[in-house]
């Protein structure tokens, strides 16, 4: 199975990258575009085929490696 | 303690593949301090005797996915912990004390500076603390002034963690103007409370941005980073 994990600074966290693409976006003229905050996606290919064990195989290598829980929150969707 | 006493203690000079401030670190502890000092591959397994050790400045595996995060997974931070855990001085600079905070040796978190620019320029810094042995030469309210070259110095932690830390006295250094004071203006990179470096709860652990052992002979453009290295000596010789 494979597991798409998505890393974001948590909400309370200032994101100055995902501000200043907001700004850039603001300048060509995207004044609809709200805020932006920026993440970093990784796809995990599992040698599983339950998608319970793929979800929890994925939350233990995010909350061990790809995100720092002092500043990133994460979300993972598991696919076929 | 007067420099150039007999006291001579190793430090352990930590090289992950991609740290660039390690024969700097050397030089200093050597050169400058006519200290033993020898380099610890992150391979390795033990500290070979280091009364201290130091993480140098760089960019550790690249930096891949975050500053300091894959360096945490090197073998010699086995050892690395569990000299911290007996109590031994550890000090790990810029790419060093992200390394610490991603180990969970420190608290806290890095974030991108809030310039979005690599800031590589000379900051003051006021001493917070001088009962860490990489201060204990310092007195209180000393302002510093030493170079830093980062860009992500942008310490973080959440407001429980930040009220702990500094109740605690755990801010070691904060980012100052030439008088001592804070200000937006002289925070170079949008730290938190204008946080420069912390300690652990024991204090044998520092993490600082700043670079002292780039600032030990005046060739470099000043001196002020000789306090952190006269420091450690003089805490070894009194243990």
């Amino acid at each position: 199975m494979r597991a798409r994990v998505f890393v974001t600074l948590k909400p309370s966290v200032f994101d100055p990258q995902g501000t200043t693409i907001a700004e850039a976006l603001h300048s060509l003229g995207y004044g609809t575009v709200a805020d932006v905050r920026q993440g970093k996606y990784f796809e995990l290919e599992l040698a599983t085929t339950e998608a319970a064990k793929a979800n929890e195989l994925a939350a233990e290598v995010a909350d061990k490696v790809l995100a720092n829980p002092v500043i990133e929150s994460y979300r993972i969707e598991v696919v076929d | 303690m007067e420099r150039g006493t007999n006291t001579v203690m190793k430090f352990g000079i930590v090289v992950f593949p991609g740290s660039n401030c390690d024969e700097d670190a050397f030089h200093a502890a050597t050169a400058v301090f006519g200290q033993q000092a020898e380099y610890l591959w992150h391979k390795e397994t033990d500290l070979k005797g280091a009364d201290v050790v130091i993480l140098p400045g760089g960019f550790a595996h690249g930096d891949y996915l975050r500053t300091g995060a894959m360096a945490r997974f090197s073998p010699i931070m086995h050892a690395v912990r569990a000299f911290a855990e007996r109590g031994g001085p550890v000090l790990g600079i810029c790419n060093g004390f992200q390394i610490l905070l991603e180990s969970g040796l420190l608290p806290g978190a890095m974030l991108r500076n809030r310039s979005l620019k690599y800031q590589c320029e000379h900051v003051h810094l006021r001493v917070e603390q001088v009962d860490t042995p990489f201060t204990c030469a310092a007195t209180t309210g000393q302002v510093l002034r030493i170079p830093i070259g980062h860009g992500e110095g942008n310490y973080y932690a959440p407001p429980d963690l930040v009220k702990q830390l500094e109740d605690n006295g755990q801010v070691v250094l904060r980012y100052t103007d030439s008088d001592g004071h804070i200000s937006d203006a002289s925070n170079p990179n949008g730290s938190v409370n204008a946080i420069a470096s912390v300690c652990n709860e024991r204090r044998n652990v520092v993490g600082m941005m700043p670079h002292p052992e780039r600032a030990c002979e005046p060739l470099l453009g000043g001196v002020d980073g000789r306090m952190v290295f006269e420091s450690i000596v003089s805490a070894m010789a009194v243990r």
